[in-house]
C-alpha cells in the first residue's frame, strides 16, 4: 500500500534513451516497477529494455494508459517535460533533473498545481512504496516494506538513513525524496498529511535542511494536526553561512532557516531531533 | 552569479530604467576626460561584489576634478575591506564614475523569489538606504510586500499596492509604473535571483532613477545568458568555488583539516556535521553531484589537495544515480597518475557496490559499508596523525 504510488501504478520514462535514463529503467524494471512506456522524440518505435518508445508523453498515455511519469531530462528541457506531462494528463510527475532555472520553476509548480496534478522533486530521487514500486534513483536493495513513512528534501542522506532503518529491522511505508530545490512540487506538509491518512504508516521519520522555511511550516502543522510520532533530522548545521549580497534574502526569510530555528520548532512540535543520521533509527526504533 | 554595480547598471539601461550618468574607469589616466565630461563635480564608486561597501569608504563624492582625483587614486588596484569580506579586503579594479544628482526622496525596491508561496516578491519601502535590514526587523509594515503569480505575470493592481504605500500623489503613478514593468521583465527575462535597487531615488520631475544597484542571476540559468557569462567577475575568495562549479562539483573551502567527498549535498552536510560531532573539523564542503563520472572524482581529489591543511581525506558515498563502480574507477585513475601520501578513509555502498568494491580491491584500498564504522575508522586515523605531530 503506502502513499501516492503503489504496485498498479503504470509509469512511463521521460528520457529512456539516456545514459541514466535507460539504466534507472532497467534498474526499476528490475524492482518491480510496470514501466510502460518511454519518451524520446524521434525515437518513437524504438525499444529500451523491452520498453516501448513514443515520440510525445501524449502518444504513450494513449497507448499504455499510463498516469505516473519520471522524467531524465536535462535542465534546460526539464521544465518543459513536466509541461508536456501534465498535459496530456499525467497526475504523478517525478523529477530527477537537477539545476533547473527558478524562473521555470515557479511558473511549473504553479501550472502542475492548477491542473490538479502532482510534482515530486525537481532534483530529488523520486518515490518508492518498497515491495511494490520504485520510481527514481534510489538503491531497490536497502529497503524493505513496513510501517515507517520518510519524508526528505536530500538523496543520498535518504538511503543512509533508509538503510539504518532497514538494518535495525524498521520497514519503510513510502519513502519519498522531495527535492532540494529551492522550489519544488510536493512539500513536506502534503506528505505528512498524506501519511496521516495512511493507516500503514505508524510513525514518519524527517529529514530536512538549513534553508527556506518548508520544516518551518511542517512543524507547525506536527503540532497541530499530526497525530503520528515524528523523527527529525536537520542536515546543516556546521554548514557556513552563506554568503549574500543586498538585502533582499534576509527581508524576505527574515529569521527562518538556520537549522537552529528548525530543530526548536520540531521540539516544540513533540518530535524527537537527533544530532545525527545515524541515530535516527534508534528514535524511531523508541516509538514501537 | 553576481554583478558588479556598473554591469547591473547596464543591464537596468537595456530595461529602460533610469540611471545617472557615469563612465567606468580601470585606469587613472582616463579620470581627468570622465570628470571633465562631468563637470567636475561627480561621485567615485569602487566596484566590487561585496556588500558594504559605502560604509568602508567606497563611494566617495567629489566637488572638483582634484577631489575626484584624490578619490580615485586612494580606491583604484588597492583592497577594500568591508564587513562582507572577511578581513581581507576585495581587490578594486573598476571604478564607477557618476553624475551628483539631487532628489527628493531614497527609497527601497527590490524583486527576489518568495520559496513559501513559488513566486516573485517586489518589495517597496519609503525609508530607502543602508538600514533597510534592522527596518526590516523593527518595522516590517513598513516595506510592501507584492506577490505576482508566474503564471499570469505582472499586474496593473500590483504596482498600484505598491506605489499607494508610499503615500503619494497621482502625479508620479505614470512613471513609477514603467519602472516597475520593466525592472519585472529584466528580472524574469534575464532569471534574475535577486534585483535591489537601494536607493531607488525620487526626483523633482516625479520620476524614478536608480542610484544603485545589485544583482544576482540564477547559476542554473547561465546556459541561456552567454552574455553575462562573458562579463562574469568571479570574487577572489570564490575562485576554486566557481572553478569547480564548472566541473560540475560543488564545492566551499573551509578552515579543518579533514577534507571530505561526498555524493550529494545533504548527506554532504550531514557528513560534516559528524566531523565536527566527533571533534574534528571539515577542511570543505564537496560535493560530486548526482550524475556518474569517474573524471568528477579526479578532479574532486585534485580540489582536495590543493589545500595543504588537509591531514586525511574522508570519502562517504551512498550510490544512487551516482554508480560506485563509476566513483571506483576514477580513483583508480586518480592514484595511477599521482603519488598519495595523505591518508584517505572511504565509505562506499549503494548503486553497483560489489563492482565498486572489486575494483578499489584491485588497486589495494578498501571501504566501509556501515557510516558509524567508517566515522570511527576516521576519527583513529585523525588520532595517530595528530600524535605523530
Amino acid at each position: 500500500m503506502g502513499i501516492y504510488v503503489n504496485r498498479e501504478t503504470k509509469v512511463i520514462v521521460q528520457g529512456i534513451t539516456g545514459r541514466d535514463g535507460s539504466f534507472h529503467t532497467a534498474k526499476m524494471l528490475e524492482y518491480g516497477t510496470r514501466i510502460v512506456g518511454g519518451v524520446t522524440p524521434f525515437k518513437g518505435g524504438a525499444e529500451v529494455e523491452g520498453v516501448p518508445v513514443f515520440n510525445t508523453v501524449s502518444q504513450a498515455v494513449a497507448a499504455t494508459g499510463a498516469d505516473t511519469s519520471i522524467i531524465y531530462i536535462p535542465p534546460a528541457f526539464a521544465a518543459g517535460s513536466v509541461i508536456e506531462a501534465v498535459e496530456a494528463g499525467i497526475k504523478n510527475v517525478v523529477c530527477i533533473t537537477e539545476g533547473i532555472p527558478v524562473t521555470d520553476m515557479m511558473t511549473v509548480a504553479h501550472f502542475v498545481r492548477s491542473k490538479g496534478a502532482r510534482l515530486f522533486g525537481p532534483n530529488c530521487p523520486g518515490i518508492i512504496t518498497p515491495g511494490e514500486t520504485k520510481i527514481g534513483i534510489m538503491p531497490g536493495h536497502i529497503f524493505t516494506s513496513g510501517p515507517v513513512g520518510v519524508i526528505s528534501r536530500s538523496g543520498t542522506l535518504t538511503y543512509e538513513v533508509v538503510h539504518n532503518l532497514t538494518s535495525a529491522g524498521l520497514g519503510q511505508s513510502t519513502v519519498i525524496g522531495i527535492g532540494g530545490d529551492p522550489i519544488i512540487g510536493t512539500k513536506f506538509i502534503d506528505c505528512l498529511e498524506a501519511f496521516e491518512e495512511d493507516p500503514e504508516t505508524k510513525a514518519v521519520v524527517l529529514i530536512g535542511e538549513i534553508g527556506g522555511s518548508d520544516e518551518e511550516m511542517a512543524a507547525a502543522y506536527i503540532k497541530d494536526h499530526f497525530s503520528k510520532p515524528v523523527a527529525v533530522f536537520i542536515a546543516g548545521k556546521t554548514a557556513p553561512r552563506g554568503k549574500r549580497m543586498g538585502h533582499a534574502g534576509a527581508i524576505i526569510h527574515a529569521g527562518k532557516g538556520t537549522a537552529e530555528s528548525k530543530v526548536a520548532l520540531f521540539r516544540e512540535a513533540g518530535a524527537a531531533v537527533v544530532d545525527l543520521p545515524v541515530d535516527i533509527a534508534g528514535a524511531v526504533k523508541a516509538f514501537f | 552569479m553576481k554583478l558588479l554595480e556598473y554591469q547591473a547598471k547596464h543591464l537596468l539601461k537595456e530595461y529602460h530604467v533610469p540611471i545617472p550618468e557615469g563612465f567606468v574607469v580601470k585606469g587613472l589616466s582616463e579620470l581627468s576626460r570622465v570628470v571633465q565630461r562631468l563637470g567636475g563635480r561627480c561621485v567615485v564608486k569602487a566596484q566590487i561584489l561585496a556588500g558594504g561597501r559605502g560604509k568602508a569608504g567606497g563611494v566617495r563624492l567629489a566637488g572638483t576634478a582634484q577631489e575626484a582625483f584624490s578619490a580615485a587614486e586612494a580606491l583604484l588596484g588597492k583592497p577594500l575591506e568591508t564587513y562582507q569580506t572577511a578581513g581581507k579586503g576585495e581587490l578594486v579594479s573598476a571604478l564607477l564614475i557618476e553624475e551628483q544628482l539631487s532628489f527628493l526622496k531614497e527609497l527601497y525596491f527590490s524583486i527576489t523569489y518568495d520559496r513559501e508561496t513559488q513566486t516573485p516578491v517586489l518589495m517597496l519601502s519609503a525609508e530607502g538606504g543602508v538600514e533597510i535590514e534592522e527596518i526590516a526587523v523593527k518595522n516590517p509594515d513598513s516595506i510592501k510586500k507584492v506577490r505576482v503569480n508566474p503564471m499570469t505575470g505582472i499586474q496593473e493592481h500590483h504596482i498600484r499596492e505598491l506605489y499607494l504605500s508610499l503615500g503619494r500623489g497621482k502625479e508620479g503613478y505614470r512613471a513609477f509604473t514603467g519602472l516597475v514593468r520593466n525592472l519585472f521583465r529584466l528580472y524574469m527575462e534575464r532569471d534574475a535571483a535577486m534585483v535591489e535597487i537601494n536607493p531607488l531615488v525620487l526626483l523633482e520631475d516625479e520620476t524614478f532613477l536608480a542610484l544603485d544597484a545589485k544583482m544576482i542571476i540564477d547559476d542554473n540559468a547561465l546556459f541561456r545568458h552567454g552574455d553575462l557569462v562573458e562579463i562574469r567577475k568571479v570574487p577572489e575568495d570564490e575562485q576554486q568555488e566557481v572553478e569547480a562549479r564548472e566541473k560540475g562539483l560543488s564545492f566551499v573551502k573551509l578552515d579543518g583539516d579533514v577534507a571530505c567527498m561526498v555524493n550529494g549535498a545533504g548527506l554532504a552536510m550531514a557528513t560534516m556535521d559528524m566531523i565536527k560531532h566527533h571533534g574534528m573539523e571539515p577542511a570543505n564542503f564537496l560535493d560530486i553531484g548526482g550524475s556518474s563520472n569517474p573524471q568528477k572524482v579526479i578532479e574532486a581529489l585534485d580540489i582536495i589537495l590543493k589545500n595543504s591543511k588537509v591531514k586525511v581525506i574522508f570519502i562517504n558515498v551512498f550510490g544512487g544515480i551516482t554508480r560506485c563502480d563509476d566513483v571506483a574507477n576514477g580513483f583508480k585513475k586518480a592514484l595511477s597518475q599521482r603519488s598519495m601520501t595523505i591518508p584517505m578513509v572511504m565509505r562506499l555502498t549503494g548503486t553497483n557496490e560489489k563492482e565498486g568494491r572489486r575494483i578499489l580491491e584491485e588497486i589495494g584500498y578498501d571501504a566501509f559499508t556501515d557510516l558509524k564504522e567508517a566515522v570511527a575508522r576516521l576519527k583513529e586515523v585523525y588520532k595517530g596523525i595528530r600524535e605523530e605531530h
